[in-house]
């Protein structure tokens, strides 16, 4: 792989990058429904395709539901596949997530993510994608727009390995991300499309002992999305069960190999530790706001408080091991939740995270904090605050409450 | 659309190799297992099927077995029409990358009347809005009957189904059937028509235009359940001649806007006597037995002024000749 090839600064927001990312990666099929705050990623599509700047089937479906569907069943034909959508289009998309994910198709779907009704609310929190969590589709959540263009180029790598072979969500905070105008560096088509490459389609072997390419091919017929009953479907689900694990190492591999190309990694792809390594107070957090953590983080080392910040990059497959080995020497932790799993302890980030450390000998303290609802910002001296609470709980190792709610009027 | 008249003969399904293979596990005397296996006798060449969730989908593919002998996909139940889209999307973009490695490949989406009706019509009507070029065969059981005989918008009046019983104060379905296909025509396509199995010619016939539309192009198809009508597994290819002959379920086709009755039906408005009375066509379906009581007698009476006024309707709307 060429190293460093060149590349160029533009000024765009993260739904700019996203669509840029995705024309670069020469998709084939687009199918996609407009909803706050993703528009920009269909418009700025749209007029790619208007000018003639891309060869793409641009659908532009009556519904979320159709979008899915129509991405599902274009990939199924085997050809590359983008979507886009928010809340209650992710939402409406909840049935076909599962279809997509179980007829192992590689559909790349970016998510600007935003707040759940009712009350209505367009602004940016996770509750969308939070709640697709257990559908099977591989989860990553960015930091910034460069990371948004960088996240859709490495999807399209990730999900179409053929050891893979699963969908992908990138999630990109609603307005934070989506709205805001960063500079972004970006590659050269040409470098986009040697780093991505074809579309790989998955061999499979038929009835009659022939081995043919997984997709719709009259030369090949093949029953796809069969009905499979009691003594098959648990085989089928397990299998997709490879597909995730086989992803864990897969984003590790691609971020390194981006990372040669272009001089940009996201931690090891899976989390990024930042100032880690000797913290006794942590903070795990997913997407955006660990750009104000990582201020903070930097505030408190001046201070000489040993802070440290770990970014969860990928939620699915879930990094056990790199969340075991980075936080259980942290003498007090708070995990971060900007979506809520109304009756449980905690959100779904706090959940998982917890449950990664029970094994460990030694774990330490973690609290829990919803924050950032329906798009309520987080300032850097409320943030602050989670940490002073994080010196006090390494001191005395006593939690007054697990669960807590940040910046809420209560 | 090209202008050819297909004629199809006995022969040549006969020694066309079947695509809707025998080993399906459909009932006994299923009409659209009957329909399925006829409209793929009419293909015309490299083709890709997909089915909305239903009955024909679950006894045809069963894994691991399969009664499909061309490229075929199922995802979910109300997105028959979009799975085409994106199949059609995906055959054009590889044409246009010069990656295709067929001149022209079919597509065929079959729908029961939840799947087209209901649940099924948003995605429908966004993709023939769209214009994708595929054909949308609805095969009409009149009721959800793979989850055990529910009413449908298709169901017709009076039916009895699980959950519009015939109990002592309703008598079975109180709403009329949706004029789906009229919906469709609305949706100005190039080509709309309704068919049923006894009329097999006719149903390949119109299968085969709807294949050479340049676009979408939709199929209503008649299609008995005995199960769910209550009916002898036998007569499900009678019921399909009968529906025809009382023009409960007239057969025509409308190219580009343009509708006119196809010969059964056509022969029944020039020699009005042969229209056979609803009740022949209702007798001996267990469905509409209640219907057969001194009480109920007067909705037979509004069955047969509904179906005339419809048929009334329908002639007016066909060109005569």
């Amino acid at each position: 792989m060429q190293k460093n090839v060149k590349q160029e600064t533009l000024g765009l927001n993260g739904d700019e990058a996203v669509a840029y990312a995705a024309k670069q990666c020469d998709v084939d099929v687009v199918a996609a429904y407009p909803i706050t705050p993703q528009t920009i990623i269909v418009e700025k599509f749209s007029e790619y395709v208007a000018n003639g700047e891309t060869k793409t089937e641009f659908v532009c479906t009556e519904s979320e539901h159709s979008a899915l569907t129509a991405c599902l069943a274009a990939s199924a034909t085997g050809v590359r596949t983008f979507t886009a959508s928010a809340s209650a289009g992710l939402a409406l998309m909840h049935e076909i997530l599962f279809v997509t994910s179980g007829s192992r198709a590689p559909v790349v779907m970016a998510i600007a993510n935003r707040a759940l009704s009712s009350p209505l609310n367009i602004h940016g929190d996770h509750s969308d994608s939070m709640a697709a969590r257990d559908s099977g589709w591989i989860q990553i959540y960015v930091e910034n727009a460069q990371e948004a263009y960088d996240s859709i180029i490495q999807a399209f790598r990730i999900a179409e390995d053929t050891n893979v072979s699963l969908p992908i969500l990138v999630g990109l905070d609603g307005f934070t991300l989506s709205h805001t105008l960063e500079n972004v560096i970006v590659l050269s088509d040409e470098a986009v499309r040697q780093f991505v490459g074809e579309r790989k389609i998955p061999a499979v072997l038929t009835h009659e002992g022939k081995t043919v390419p997984y997709k719709l091919d009259p030369d090949n017929p093949m029953t796809m999305g069969p009905i499979a009953l009691q003594n098959y479907y648990f085989e089928f689900k397990r299998q997709q069960e490879e597909g995730m694990k086989n992803a864990l190492k897969k984003i590790g591999e691609i971020n390194d190999e981006y990372a040669s190309l272009t001089g940009r990694s996201y931690g090891n792809g899976l989390i990024e530790n930042y100032k880690l390594d000797d913290a006794e107070i942590a903070v795990v957090c997913v997407g955006s706001t660990s750009g104000t953590i990582k201020v903070i983080v930097d505030k408190l080392r001046e201070e000489g408080i040993k802070a440290g910040l770990l970014r969860l990059r990928t939620f699915r497959p879930l990094p056990v091991e790199e969340l075991r080995k980075n936080l259980k020497n942290i003498k007090a932790a708070a995990v971060m939740d900007k979506s809520m799993s109304f009756g449980g302890l905690g959100g779904a980030v706090f959940h998982e995270v917890r449950h990664a450390l029970y094994d460990e000998p030694s774990h330490p303290p973690i609290i829990n904090y919803i924050y950032g609802l329906g798009g309520r910002d987080s300032s850097p001296s409320e943030l602050r605050k989670i940490f002073d609470e994080l010196v006090q709980i390494a001191k005395t190792g006593q939690i007054a409450s697990q669960v807590r709610y940040l910046g809420l009027r209560e | 659309m090209t202008t050819q008249e297909w004629k199809f003969t006995a022969k040549d399904i006969a020694l066309k190799p079947d695509l809707f293979l025998s080993g399906h596990r459909a009932c006994a005397g299923c009409g659209p297992a009957s329909v399925l296996r006829l409209i793929m006798k009419a293909t015309r060449g490299p083709t890709i099927v997909t089915e909305a969730t239903g009955c024909m989908e679950v006894v045809s593919s069963i894994y691991p077995y399969t009664s499909w002998a061309v490229p075929w996909i199922h995802t979910a139940f109300e997105n028959a029409a979009a799975n085409a889209s994106g199949i059609d999307a995906a055959l054009k973009a590889m044409k246009k990358k010069g990656k295709a490695k067929h001149e022209h490949v079919d597509i065929i989406a079959f729908a029961g009347d939840g799947g087209t009706f209901d649940i099924g019509l948003q995605a429908l009507s966004g993709a023939v809005e769209r214009g994708h070029d595929f054909l949308f065969v609805l095969y009409d059981n009149e009721g959800y009957m793979n989850t055990g005989i529910q009413r449908s918008g298709g169901t017709p009046t009076g039916a009895a189904t699980t959950t519009t019983p015939a109990g002592s104060v309703n008598p079975g379905k109180l709403e009329n059937k949706k004029p789906i296909a009229d919906i469709m025509l609305a949706h100005e396509m190039e080509y709309v028509a309704t068919a049923t199995p006894y009329y097999w010619k006719d149903l390949l016939t119109k299968v085969r235009k709807g294949l050479e539309v340049e676009g979408p192009a939709f199929l209503h198809v008649f299609a008995p359940c005995p199960r769910g009508w209550r009916s002898d597994p036998a007569k499900s290819i009678e019921y399909s001649k009968l529906a025809v002959e009382s023009c409960v379920f007239p057969v025509w086709e409308a190219v580009n806007g343009k509708r006119q009755l196809s010969i059964p039906s056509k022969l029944i408005s020039l020699a009005p006597q042969k229209k056979r009375p609803v009740k022949e066509y209702l007798t001996g379906q267990g469905r509409f037995r209640h219907l057969f009581t001194p009480q109920n007698s007067h909705i037979l009476d509004e069955i047969q002024r509904a179906t005339d006024k419809h048929w009334q309707k329908l002639l007016q709307k066909c060109e005569q000749p």
